[in-house]
């Protein structure tokens, strides 16, 4: 079951939201859906979803056209919406009986689906407290669950890990990572260390203009961008020396004896240095790898103009 | 469209909207129907149920739009209906599950009225001695006239995210199309159609039916304006796809 945006365009009165974008999510993968505020992540999910119309484009989910058969499409989409638009006033258990329900779910097995969502999101402790009663974290797994009730086939989540704090966001990460074998996912996000956990590729649209389509390591190694690792020495070390090894790019002084070493990015070059300081004699008191590597290309990509100076 | 309808009707259920709204019915009903004296039925004299369905009607001008104006315009401030959009259902089946719940929860509220009937029924001298068939002409006005002001009520809803303008427009419209062509047609300006611009308004219809008289024209004209309310609203929850 695959996602396909062909020349996706959507007009909203005189404002171009997307502007002829075509891209697949090929059955099984999961891609990372990146992008400002307001570059057309949501309106492009919505549209995926047949809650919106497209102005022009086509999107088939699973091979199902959204605009020609959007009963087919909502039957094999789970959708989080952004925000996680809930029940409030519902219980846990009642709220995921209901939305199951609407998925043609009955009886015994709608019971079973039911429980094992439940099960699944970690929500066993809190099935029967209302959902205003629930934390942020919680509700997100509701969102979750409501999403995956049905076993859908393709899952399109907005923006599912937003305002969650560092352990909730581990755990939701990890929450997809499991349910997404075999289905095909696309989710939006800002925050790159989640593409870097989850996603086998990236999209990365700006401003309704699809900016980037690419594998996680094709886009780093992009550019001549490798992985930057940061390297403090105690002891007179030169940047000549550390020039020297193999898979260094380039190397700049930081301060001092701290050096900024960018590498081609196709082997790890941590036990290099390490080995390097041993054999001279010399104490490594710092070594990290930059994580913001990725942060620097989404910038780029999807800087206001890259054409104005 | 009946997992909506048994969603809705539950949620009225779980809050305490259901409780309130028979409750101040009944209550008002009842005052009006067997205490106060300027309408009680006791100090009236006469075997009959005239209070209740001429009274009845504005009670459930503020009533109705009380139930329904929570049904769209919360769900719109909510972002639910996103949710619902989304779901394998079509527009008619969130519309028409909506509109049933709250329309179900309003004859509810009018069952426990039968007591009346049964006590002044036993009041009769003779025992018996009521108009039956007025009665239950009546009741089928009220049903239907509840329909009429619950399908205008979910219109309201869908054009606002504000329940709260969602009942003013609600109660204000319900009014208009229950006695507002009655009030027109007095007017001297089209002194010659006055009976034409009466029919347009509920009341006429509703009188008619609560002289135990079932016409089918009647029937027709209540339904008439329940799918044209509903199919406006149709069309603004369709208006999305614009």
């Amino acid at each position: 079951m695959s996602l396909v945006i062909q020349n996706l365009t959507k007009i909203y009165g005189e404002q171009k939201a997307i502007n002829n974008i075509s891209f697949t999510v090929q059955t099984g993968e999961i891609v990372g859906f990146l992008g400002p505020n307001g570059a057309g992540k949501s309106s492009t999910m919505k549209i995926a979803t047949c809650y919106l119309p497209p102005t022009s484009g086509r999107v088939l989910v699973g091979g199902f056209d959204v605009v020609e058969q959007p009963m087919l499409v909502k039957q094999i989409t789970g959708y989080l919406p952004e925000h996680n638009p809930l029940y409030l006033d519902l219980y846990v258990h009642e709220y995921l009986s209901f939305i199951g329900g609407l998925y043609g779910l009955r009886g015994a097995r709608l019971k079973d689906r039911t429980l094992e969502m439940i099960e699944l999101c970690g929500l066993t402790n809190e099935q029967n407290k209302r959902i205003e009663t629930l934390s942020k974290g919680y509700r997100q797994r509701v969102g979750l669950a409501q999403a995956l009730l049905h076993d859908p086939k393709v899952l399109i989540l907005d923006e599912p890990t937003s305002g969650l704090d560092p352990n909730q966001l581990v755990e939701i990460r990890k929450l997809i990572k499991d349910i997404s074998r075999n289905k095909t996912v696309i989710f939006s996000t800002h925050i790159m260390q989640e593409v870097q956990a989850l996603c086998d590729r990236v999209v990365v649209i700006n401003k309704g203009e699809l900016v980037a389509d690419d594998t996680l390591t094709n886009l780093l190694r992009r550019d001549g961008k490798g992985i930057t690792l940061l390297a403090e020495f105690e002891g007179n070390v030169t940047a000549q020396q550390l020039s020297a090894l193999k898979g260094v790019r380039q190397v700049t002084v930081v301060e001092g004896s701290k050096f900024r070493i960018a590498t081609d990015g196709e082997t790890d070059l941590r036990p290099e240095i390490f080995r390097f300081a041993a054999d001279n004699n010399l104490s490594l008191i710092g070594l990290k790898q930059e994580e913001s590597s990725l942060e620097n290309i989404f910038r780029e990509l999807t800087a206001q103009d890259p054409t104005m100076p | 469209m009946l997992q909506v309808l048994s969603k809705e009707f539950n949620s009225f259920l779980n809050s305490l909207i259901a409780y309130v709204v028979i409750g101040v019915f009944l209550l008002s009903m009842g005052l009006l129907v067997w205490v106060f004296p300027e309408t009680s039925v006791l100090d009236y004299g006469y075997a009959d149920m005239e209070t209740l369905f001429s009274v009845g009607p504005y009670v459930f001008i503020f009533l109705v739009p009380a139930i329904t104006m929570r049904s769209f315009a919360e769900e719109k401030k909510a972002g639910t209906l996103e949710l619902l959009f989304t779901k394998p259902l079509t527009d008619w089946d969130i519309l028409l599950g909506k509109y049933f719940a709250s329309l179900l929860l309003v004859w509810f509220a009018l069952i426990p009225t039968l007591v009346y009937y049964y006590s002044i029924y036993r009041l009769g001298n003779p025992v018996g001695n009521i108009d039956t068939a007025g009665v239950m002409g009546s009741y089928i006005g009220l049903a239907l006239l509840a329909a009429v002001f619950c399908a205008v009520g979910i219109f309201a809803s869908g054009i606002t995210p504000n329940q709260i303008v969602a009942f003013i427009v609600a109660a204000f419209l319900s009014f208009v199309v229950f006695s507002g062509f009655d009030a027109l047609s007095t007017l001297e300006f089209w002194s010659a159609n006055a009976l034409r611009v009466k029919q347009l308004g509920l009341l006429f219809h509703y009188e008619s039916m609560s002289r135990g008289l079932i016409d089918a024209r009647d029937v027709v004209y209540f339904i008439s304006v329940i799918f044209l309310m509903l199919s406006i609203t149709k069309l603004i929850l369709g208006s999305r796809q614009w």
